[in-house]
């Protein structure tokens, strides 16, 4: 195992080892740079993983937000939350995400969805949305494209070219097939095709067949919130971090907790500071730092490193790092049917409809958004939050029904927009403090209106597909705004002018040069809220590029 | 109060003030529950009560049993989940030790309140039990008793309940490392028809 000194300055320290900094690390390595991860979490691996929803799932929380033994731990880093500046921020668990190597494409769900064109042009295409910071981002789909290709090919996506009308143009084929169809998928499809909707096999990174030494899946069920057991999940973890170790260029240092970018007197990134297991603080000297630490992590991360000469944070020159944050909106409704679908079993996806993708002027709203079907459970998680309300919550209908539904029950799960608010965001909570010390994250958070219309519009979509499909009977989870999630979003937007973003298209801080931005927070606009695909696209084109300027000496050290 | 009215509220029941960190506090106990039950298991003894009194972890029982009663199918009592309650208090949820203290003391009060001869829940018959449950179905202790009935009936077995994987097989539910396909009906139809 390769092990660098905390006191030789290695090319590139990056921070996080998840979707994007695995990426970066295979990227940067492979090209011949030394490299140092440093991940807060714990290397786990296959022989972590196993089938025990009381360990991994934690049961406490909507069944779509997860555990907290792969993800942040709130006890230790809690978060704050108020949904407005002059509010009172109260402790919560509200931002979720991955925490150990490999980050959240560890226990994530798999549905890997490219934007669209239109993702990239909104602002241009649909114009203002008042009181919003909706702006086209800097870079095209088709500036993308290749680097969308590559991480289907290089991490394993299953899924089928073709199959979704409204898919944007595509340059190669998915690697392998999709997944075999479930009976969740079969009713999404009867439904749609009964409203003249379009469902096609779901691109997933699960592994269909074996692939590149990998193992494909072999529909053990336990994929959404659990590591799986068979490195078929496209992980970071098990697809290109194993390729970036194996050049002997690149250390992954789990359990190290970074705590703040130093920069020399000129202004420039040469190392920084993290905590060891036993809290003991290293300094790792470092040529270039890229920052992949998340949507939430990344911009609190900035915000402490301030210094004399970034007073208001590193990168901060414009004031929008942190702003713009935005979340995985959507609606949840839940149907039950005659024959049993068991879908415990296999991957959670195996269809999905984008015909609502793009914002309709009709509707009077701005968003749009995508449609998959599923059983979003566990057996616990079943029994506390997969019955329809009228069900007697114990006794003998009690049992009856969870003898009845859990192989009869199917979530119809929408991801839509979510508009980026300047009022929206990440900051340094004053008062609570984390494990280590440090200032606690505290996020404002309020939809805007045109999210809630979308979320309605979608939640009653989902309905109308559950009774296409013939559900005996349908029911909706609330649409509210956001209590947590799971898709960090927007906090360092990417931009070419420096007063009104934070990096530049390339990923570069408009203020440093030899510090980068590579993750969900570099996003401009929400997507359809499956954003994984896009942070790993940018994460390839980014490394692409600083390869490119570290080769040419154009990242001055 | 913004931060709780969410959809998380729709979900979970307010009155226990339990946190998503329920979970990472209670981790390394959780894999202490799991060894206990294992090793006890193995040890091929009768197993044995460690937080409970004997008389109370009938009350306990009977409530469970309640939550989730027996008929042509095992319940709560013969998943039992009276066991992984046990653990569970001896272990991760060692401070809801009070919560039941308090809670079993209360049922015993309003047990004696509406059936002065009595002489403990347990030994009312079940519409009784049923009457008296729907009283307090809206407290703390309620709530609580229910939430572990339900983790105890459908967790896995190594943490002391679902004895013989009962409440898994009355869902459905299946523990494997593999499957093939076709998974349910809808999908062995549609497959049919290609």
């Amino acid at each position: 195992m390769t092990k660098f000194e905390d006191k030789t300055a290695v090319d590139f320290v990056i921070v996080g080892a998840g979707g994007a900094g695995g990426v970066v690390a295979k990227e940067l390595s492979t090209a011949g740079f030394q490299v140092v991860v440093l991940e807060q979490g714990p290397y786990l691996h296959e022989g972590d993983f196993i089938h025990d929803e009381l360990k991994f799932k934690d049961v406490f929380d909507p069944p779509f937000i997860g555990q907290e033994v792969l993800t942040n731990d709130h006890t230790l880093q809690p978060n704050t939350f108020r949904k407005t500046a002059p509010d009172k921020a109260v402790l919560t668990s509200f931002a979720q995400y991955g925490r150990c190597v490999g980050g959240g494409t560890v226990h994530f769900t798999g549905n890997y969805w490219r934007f669209h064109e239109v993702d990239f042009l909104e602002r241009s295409r649909w114009g203002a949305v008042e009181g919003t910071g909706l702006a086209d981002w800097p870079i095209t789909y088709d500036d993308l494209e290749p680097y969308y290709t590559k991480a289907e090919w290089e991490l394993g996506i299953s899924g089928l070219a073709g199959a979704n009308p409204f898919d944007p143009p595509r340059s190669k084929p998915y690697p392998l097939p999709p997944l075999p169809i479930k009976s969740s998928g079969v009713l999404l499809e009867r439904g749609a095709r009964k409203l003249g909707w379009h469902a096609y096999p779901a691109p997933t990174a699960i592994l269909s067949q074996p692939y590149r030494g990998r193992s494909a899946c072999a529909h053990c069920g336990f994929c959404e919130f659990f590591g799986c057991e068979w490195g078929a999940k496209s992980s970071t973890l098990a697809s290109v971090i194993p390729i970036a170790e194996k050049t002997g260029r690149c250390e992954i240092r789990p359990n190290s907790y970074v705590r703040k970018i130093s920069t020399d007197t000129r202004g420039r990134v040469d190392g920084v500071l993290y905590f060891d297991p036993q809290k003991q603080e290293h300094f790792q000297k470092a040529k270039a730092v890229v920052v992949c630490a998340n949507g939430a992590e990344t911009p609190r991360l900035l915000l402490m490193s301030k210094s004399n000469l970034f007073p208001q944070g590193l990168a901060n020159s414009s004031g929008l790092v942190g702003k713009f944050f935005m979340l995985d909106s959507g609606s949840l409704t839940l149907g039950t049917f005659e024959y049993p679908l068991n879908d415990f079993k296999s991957v959670r996806v195996t269809r999905v409809v984008q015909d609502f993708y793009d914002s309709d002027p009709k509707r009077g709203f701005y968003g749009g958004g995508g449609i998959d079907a599923r059983f979003e459970f566990y057996p616990i998680g079943f029994a506390l939050t997969g019955l329809s309300p009228d069900v007697p919550r114990w006794g003998a209908g009690f049992k009856k029904a969870l003898k009845e539904n859990f192989n009869r029950t199917v979530t119809v799960f929408s991801h839509t927009t979510c508009l980026p608010l300047e009022s929206n965001n990440i900051t340094l909570d004053p008062d609570t403090k984390d494990a280590w010390g440090l200032p606690a994250l505290r996020v404002t958070y309020k939809s805007h209106a045109d999210d809630f219309k979308t979320m309605n519009f979608f939640n009653d979509r989902s309905l109308e597909l559950l009774d296409a499909a013939g559900a005996l009977k349908k029911w909706a989870f609330p649409v509210e705004d956001a209590a947590a999630t799971v898709h960090l979003m927007g906090t360092c937007r990417m931009g070419n002018d420096p007063k009104s973003s934070v990096v530049d298209k390339y990923h570069r801080a408009h203020d440093v040069p030899n510090l980068f931005m590579v993750d969900g927070s570099s996003f401009v606009t929400s997507g359809r809220n499956q954003p994984t695909c896009t942070i790993q696209a940018l994460a390839y084109r980014a490394a692409d590029q600083i390869v490119r300027m570290a080769k040419s000496g154009s990242i001055p050290a | 109060m913004d931060a709780d009215n969410t959809r998380r509220r729709f979900l979970l029941s307010s009155a226990l003030g339990l946190s998503s960190a329920w979970l990472a506090l209670r981790w390394p106990a959780i894999v202490a529950a799991q060894q206990h039950a294992q090793r006890s298991g193995k040890s091929g003894q009768s197993a044995s009560f460690e937080f409970f009194a004997p008389q109370d972890a009938l009350e306990i029982e009977a409530v469970a049993a309640q939550i989730i009663p027996s008929d042509d199918a095992p319940g709560a009592r013969e998943a039992r989940v009276i066991y992984f309650i046990d653990r569970a208090l001896m272990t991760f949820d060692v401070d809801k030790q009070l919560a039941y203290t308090q809670g079993l003391e209360d049922l015993q009060q309003k047990t004696l309140e509406l059936f002065p001869v009595a002489d403990g829940f347990s030994s009312r018959s079940s519409a009784q039990q049923i009457q008296l449950l729907t009283g307090i179905e809206h407290s703390g202790f309620f709530e609580l008793v229910r939430l572990h009935t339900i983790m105890g009936y459908l967790s896995h077995p190594d943490y002391g309940g679902n004895h013989n994987q009962a409440g898994w097989k009355l869902i459905g539910f299946e523990d494997k490392m593999t499957y093939a396909p076709p998974f349910g009906y809808y999908d062995t139809e549609y497959n049919k028809r290609r």
